[in-house]
């Protein structure tokens, strides 16, 4: 519980950064999850604690936003774009072939809790289309059949202590 | 100062630097030294070039020659050949889709893709070091907020921009000199400038550019704002998703504030002026203006009702003053240059040039900048180059959620505002997606309901119910149980929603399935009463067949996942239509092309 301890305190240390400023729950919440990897209730107390908000009001903030996650995220997060050029350029049958390759449906994680696989809005990259971002690494010009090596590639990968 | 003899642009765009131009600069470097050339040579990293296709993308200076899609193992040959030698590397320099010309001879500006266009919003993006304060300077950077701070009232700032004709690219082309006026009328203690850089429209990524390649061009246009309304402070609000951008805006910053032309008693003129970056948290509806202000004010990102407009209670319920970026991107310009030369280009009520994201079917993805009102034809083929691989034109899709398909028949409609909202379309933030004859129209609406149902913040209910029960008519039809009337139950719940829902959003949700109804409405009527869809993509609709080109060789029996392939070895084969699941492994097995669908 050592690493938890630590994390709340990273956590509270950036509360008191951005107690007092205007409309400090966004960037305490994106914070928050940077630290974690999620936003879970233990973690929302505190933070609502910390500002002097309401838990209602950070959960409502919490869940309205896409990019906050209540449940911890795989260790690789693949993200396929859907945005409008790479959908009629079939990001559709990439994002199919993954959810096969890897047995779970859109927006699940693998039982060993190593891949998430989620749909994403436009990642600005419409050139390579279709693409996919795995961790912060742009896939580009897509097909369904390059899917397995490139799942192969982090299967392969140490797995990560945490 | 250091003089180089050459120059080498890499591309450190979104595009080009997912395909690896990081490493092309860091060998670049490694070989210029081994070379003994780093003296006289320069590396640069600048903004998008524009033709991401092309990624990545490499420039060298004083001769021009652009070399596309690069590899890290190219760099020796560009270094030894080009830079020691002298001589072009023939086979990566660019060649033309359309016309399979090479440039080899041609400066970047008659590149069919170059030619038509006129930058002023991309002024910069490609051309400087976006993290270097002393290239934004030496394009003549800050001197448009010197000349408004020591030479120009408030008065006179506003009228400029007013007399421009400039208009919000943000989608809505509302008079961005008036917006201007109406937050300097308002009085109170304290009032903000804003930065709509919450990019959400799937497929437009100008704002990512600028803010990526040019972003001291977004700062010193906020900061003649504040001058102009009496702010002095401002957010910028841009979406996470775009690390990028939020990286080189944040440097940006630091370095003007670093330099005085952000912070206390900027140019000497007393003016103060303070600049901060909120970031998004992944949710469309904060590109209403609305909404954004309260997801800066830390909130859930619902818009609230008009009025009060932001220009008399935004911000912190202070008045504000929002603009996204590429509206900022051209302000600078328009005070160094006046009102009259910005307002010489255009068309009579759209002034200026326009952004556009050219994506989808298209030879040239990437971003162009236009003068209003230059043809959609001449955007798609002459500076696109048109549909690949010889497939036909179907629609071109404009303004992202919000706006509509436009099939071959309006291709030579000129590009501005108001043509494009009487097409049936709108401009939005200039996204535009070309789909050719295999895209279905059908499809293609029922995917924007899906993008809307997905992004609907549920306060209202005729967005949030209303766009549901759209989609799931939609979702029906393209599974082949479309019933008759379906088509109208979509027209009357369409009107409904424009009518009555709260913000922006909602009110346009529905124009994507209108403006397909409008030019495609026998594609709907297809999938309703024959159950076809006649541009072959809509699986459930869809009947494979083998044709007597079969050899026999029995790929596609053992590639079967149902069993519903029979036949004898060097036999023609035959699907049981009833067994098949449609799911296409045949057809992309078969070497002969003997599988066809209909």
């Amino acid at each position: 519980m050592g690493e938890n301890n630590e994390k709340f305190a990273q956590l509270k240390e950036l509360i008191k950064r951005h107690k007092g400023q205007p409309g400090a729950l966004m960037p305490v919440l994106q914070g928050a999850q940077g630290i974690f990897g999620c936003v879970p209730e233990d973690v929302q107390k505190v933070i609502a604690e910390g500002l002097g908000v309401t838990l209602s009001e950070v959960y409502g903030v919490a869940t309205f936003y896409a990019q906050f996650s209540l449940h911890p995220k795989g260790q690789y997060l693949i993200s396929v774009c859907l945005g409008t050029a790479c959908y009629v350029k079939g990001s559709q049958k990439v994002l199919d072939k993954l959810s096969e390759v890897l047995e779970i449906p859109v927006g699940g994680t693998t039982p060993d809790g190593r891949f998430t696989l989620e749909a994403t809005r436009c990642l600005g990259a419409c050139g390579l289309a279709p693409v996919m971002m795995i961790n912060g690494e742009v896939y580009g010009r897509l097909t369904p059949d390059a899917v397995p090596a490139i799942i192969e590639k982090y299967k392969n990968m140490p797995g990560d202590a945490a | 100062m250091d003089i180089y003899r050459a120059h080498v642009l890499v591309c450190g765009g979104t595009g080009c630097s997912s395909s690896g131009s990081a490493t092309l600069i860091e060998r670049f470097n490694e070989k210029l030294a081994e070379n003994g050339l780093d003296k006289e040579v320069k590396v640069i990293r600048t903004g998008c070039f524009g033709l991401c296709e092309a990624g990545p993308v490499v420039i060298v200076y004083p001769d021009g020659t652009f070399y596309s899609r690069v590899k890290p193992e190219n760099v020796d040959e560009i270094v030894t050949e080009h830079l020691l030698k002298g001589r072009k590397v023939e086979h990566l320099v660019y060649t033309d889709h359309a016309t399979h010309e090479q440039n080899a001879s041609k400066a970047l500006e008659d590149i069919n893709f170059y030619k038509h266009q006129h930058r002023i919003a991309l002024r910069n993006c490609g051309v400087i070091d976006p993290e270097n304060i002393d290239e934004y300077l030496a394009m003549d950077g800050y001197r448009a907020l010197e000349k408004a701070l020591t030479s120009m009232t408030r008065e006179q700032v506003i009228d400029e921009i007013l007399k421009s004709g400039l208009r919000g690219r943000g989608g809505g082309g509302f008079p961005t000199g008036l917006k201007w006026k109406f937050t300097y009328n308002s009085q109170a203690d304290q009032k903000y400038v804003a930065c709509n850089a919450d990019e959400g429209d799937p497929g437009a990524f100008m704002d990512r550019s600028i803010l990526e390649g040019d972003p001291h061009s977004v700062i010193e246009a906020m900061a003649i704002a504040g001058y102009a309304i009496g702010a002095s402070e401002g957010y910028i609000y841009v979406r996470a998703e775009y690390p990028i951008a939020v990286k080189r805006l944040t440097v940006a910053i630091d370095q003007a504030r670093e330099y005085g032309l952000l912070g206390e008693n900027i140019f000497g003129t007393g003016f103060n002026f303070n600049l901060f970056i909120r970031l998004g948290a992944g949710a469309f509806v904060c590109g209403e203006e609305t909404a954004l202000m309260h997801s800066i004010e830390g909130k859930r990102g619902e818009p609230t009702t008009r009025p009060p407009f932001p220009a008399v209670k935004g911000l912190f319920g202070k008045p504000t003053m929002l603009n996204n970026v590429e509206t900022y991107a051209n302000v600078a310009q328009i005070i160094l240059h006046g009102a009259e030369w910005y307002a010489s280009m255009g068309t009579e009520k759209s002034k200026g040039t326009k952004v556009f994201a050219l994506g989808g079917k298209i030879n040239n993805t990437g971003l162009v900048e236009v003068p209003m009102g230059t043809t959609l034809r001449t955007i798609i083929y002459d500076v696109g180059g048109g549909c690949p691989n010889g497939k036909k034109f179907k629609a071109v899709q404009t303004g992202g959620p919000s706006g509509g398909c436009l099939p071959e028949s309006l291709l030579d409609t000129p590009v501005d505002y108001d043509n494009l909202i009487q097409a049936g379309s709108m401009m939005g933030s200039g996204g535009m997606i070309v789909m050719d004859e295999d895209n279905c129209m059908v499809d293609i609406a029922r995917f924007y309901l899906d993008f809307i149902v997905d992004e609907s913040c549920g306060k209202c209910t005729p967005c949030r119910v209303g766009t549901k029960r759209m989609l799931e008519i939609l979702n029906r039809i393209v599974e082949g149980k479309g019933e008759e009337g379906d088509i109208e139950k979509l027209e009357e719940l369409a009107k409904t929603i424009k009518a009555t829902a709260l913000c922006g959003l909602g009110q346009t949700a529905p124009n994507p399935v209108l403006s397909t109804l409008r030019f495609f409405r026998d594609e709907y009527e297809a999938h309703i009463r024959e159950k076809r869809c006649p541009a072959h993509h809509c699986q459930a609709l869809l009947n494979y067949s083998i044709t007597d080109k079969c050899r026999g060789c029995t790929a596609c029996a053992r590639v079967c996942p149902a069993g519903a392939i029979t036949g004898e070895v060097r036999q023609q084969h035959h699907i049981d239509t009833t067994k098949c699941l449609k799911c296409g492994a045949c057809m992309e097995k078969c070497r002969f092309g003997a599988i066809i669908k209909a």
